[in-house]
């Protein structure tokens, strides 16, 4: 029983970044010669992400808290076999994401900020589809589909409208409804509820929560919202620049940073400061740093 | 036995899928099939204006049906090429690609599941175009032996789709480009494989690579059929070879695919955004 959801270890990914107009200008950088072969500055690889080791539970929400650009989608990418490796392992209830990736496919589905759908089809067919590709058969997939988006909310109606018909908000709840309707014993919720507006978000959260409740399924979630971290996860490992800073529950990350600097005489300290105090900055200004390095 | 059917299910999960798409944008297939027929056309007038260009008495129909194989192989070929490098370009642009990658589908099963249709799909559309032409050019058919045509061009449809998956790893690895050299491929395939005359008239070393061209052996089997009527056991020195390559060319496609896909997953290219 106890062997985790997802295991990390010694985890590393860099990325050879060819765009970076900001931080080339070097000597080499000459205007690119227009032709089939014309030769790209090769930029060095940049390590976006070193996780020496990380555990998921059975069971739990698990929330990775982190600014634009920290390396969560990465992370969130290698452990549903999109993205390989540059070192170290990750398993899936012990089955490795890079020599079993059929087994690890199996057992996971993932919701991302971008609702991704063959925008002429309509929801049902998108899902129809979806529940083949796992090996459904069409009535069942199709009466669970519509089973889920009406727990969703969704009207018969919009289940038949094209994707493109829909809103933000609606489309991403039929990406919910894709991932849940494949019964994941692992759900990767990739910032699930950026970008939705507010009575959307709230349904979202509601819906992932009945998710861990009725089905025992382990959520692992990616956030830049505070709030949310605290309210949906269990334990929340906070990410910086592609490492893990500190790992607990809200509560263990408050005392954690309060122990590190001491907190303003009587006030409680909150998750923002604790994010503060682990990682030597605020939210806001990593994200910055992010949009105009240096 | 259950994974043969779960990988039934998914093969049939991605030719439905391209069946709704076609269905959904049936007017940009409808607007395809107005050019690929004045294509056709124009191949075919091509071989009726021959008489007044020499001045010579010749058999038109039957120069019009010889260049008009070519004219259909360069169709359907060009439809298939299509839908495999769209296997990628596609779902790029929907922002689909991870979900279907991340799926627990085989390669293979995703590859045949599309193409299956797309080969489906193109045999009609050739047959809607035969049918159309053969009334327009009021050609004598009656002896050509039509079955035996489609299945030279069912048989070599696997070396087709062999050389597509090739090719579909064009896409995955340049976005801005990829698809456009799919058509670059079809084109030099075609000029060395006599698409509208006989390979005798290549020089030697394109006659030696048309050798190893399976759209070589796809026109001879359909001309032989079309223009002589030649039977199935006749056309075994098509078939054969065409069965061959389809053997050899499926799975060097797949590794080569398998290698691209890796590549793209080691370097990010699948999908960066989101
Ligand atoms: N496919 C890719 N190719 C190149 N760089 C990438 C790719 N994916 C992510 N990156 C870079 O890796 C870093 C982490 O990105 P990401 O994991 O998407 O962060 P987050 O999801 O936390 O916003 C960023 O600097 C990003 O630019
Ligand atoms: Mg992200």
């Amino acid at each position: 029983m106890s062997e985790p959801a997802v295991e990390v270890h010694n985890l590393a990914k860099s990325f050879r970044k060819s765009s970076g107009a900001a931080r080339s200008g070097g000597a080499g950088a000459r205007p690119a010669a227009r032709g089939l072969f014309r030769r790209k500055p090769r930029a060095a690889p940049v390590k976006v992400l070193d996780v020496p080791s990380l555990d998921v539970r059975p069971g739990e929400i698990f929330g990775v808290l982190g600014p634009n650009g920290s390396g969560k989608s990465t992370l969130i990418r290698i452990i549903s076999t999109l993205l390989l490796p540059d070192e170290g392992q990750v398993r899936v209830f012990g089955r490795d994401v890079v020599r079993e990736p059929l087994a690890v496919q199996r057992m996971l589905n993932r919701v991302s900020a971008d609702a991704a759908f063959f925008r002429k089809l309509s929801a049902m067919e998108n899902l129809i589809h979806t529940a083949r590709l796992y090996g459904l058969a069409q009535r069942e997939g199709a009466a669970r589909a519509r089973e889920i988006l009406s727990r969703l909310d969704l009207s018969r109606e919009k289940m038949d409208a094209e994707m493109h018909e829909l809103s933000r908000g609606m489309q991403q709840k039929v990406a919910l409804a894709r991932a849940f309707l494949t019964s994941p014993i692992l759900m990767l919720l990739d910032e699930p509820t950026t970008g939705l507006d507010l009575k959307s978000k709230r349904e979202v959260q509601t819906f992932i929560l009945e998710i861990r409740r009725d089905h025992g399924a382990t959520v692992l979630l990616t956030t830049h919202d505070m709030v949310e971290a605290e309210a949906l996860c269990d334990r929340i490992a906070v990410i910086d620049e592609g490492r893990i800073r500190a790992c607990g529950s809200a509560a263990e990350l408050k005392i954690a940073a309060r122990e590190k600097v001491a907190a303003p005489s009587g006030a409680e300290p909150t998750l923002e400061a604790a994010f503060l105090a682990l990682t030597g900055r605020t939210m806001e200004d990593a994200e910055q740093e992010k949009e105009n390095p240096a | 036995m259950i994974a043969a059917v779960v990988k039934a299910k998914a093969t049939y999960a991605f030719a439905e899928r391209q069946f709704l798409l076609t269905k959904r944008y049936w007017a940009w297939e409808a607007v395809y099939l107005l050019y690929s027929l004045s294509m056709t056309l124009s191949i075919g007038f091509l071989g009726a204006g021959m008489q007044q260009l020499t001045g010579q008495q010749i058999d038109s129909g039957k120069i019009i049906v010889y260049l008009l194989t070519g004219s259909l192989l360069w169709g359907y070929l060009s439809a298939l090429f299509w839908d495999v490098s769209n296997i990628i370009s596609w779902e790029r642009w929907e922002g689909t690609i991870e979900y279907t990658f991340m799926a627990p589908v085989a390669r293979w099963t995703h590859i045949v599941g599309v193409c299956s249709f797309s080969i489906v799909y193109g045999m009609l559309r050739t047959a809607v175009l035969l049918a159309l032409v053969t009334v327009f050019f009021h050609l004598d058919m009656s002896r050509a032996n039509l079955p035996v045509a489609f299945a030279v061009l069912l048989t070599a449809s696997f070396s087709f789709v062999g050389l597509g998956t090739v090719v579909a790893v064009l896409p995955l690895l340049s976005p801005e480009k990829g698809a456009q050299m799919t058509g670059i491929v079809e084109g030099v395939l075609l000029l060395v494989s006599g698409v509208y005359y006989d390979i005798s008239v290549l020089p030697g070393w394109m006659q030696w690579i048309s050798k190893l061209s399976p759209a070589t052996y796809t026109l001879k089997g359909m001309r032989g059929a079309l223009l002589e009527g030649k039977s199935l056991s006749n056309s075994l020195d098509t078939l054969i070879p065409l069965a061959v390559m389809g053997v050899v060319l499926i799975p060097l496609g797949l590794a080569v695919f398998g290698q691209g896909e890796r590549y793209c997953k080691r370097t990010g290219r699948l999908k960066r955004s989101g």
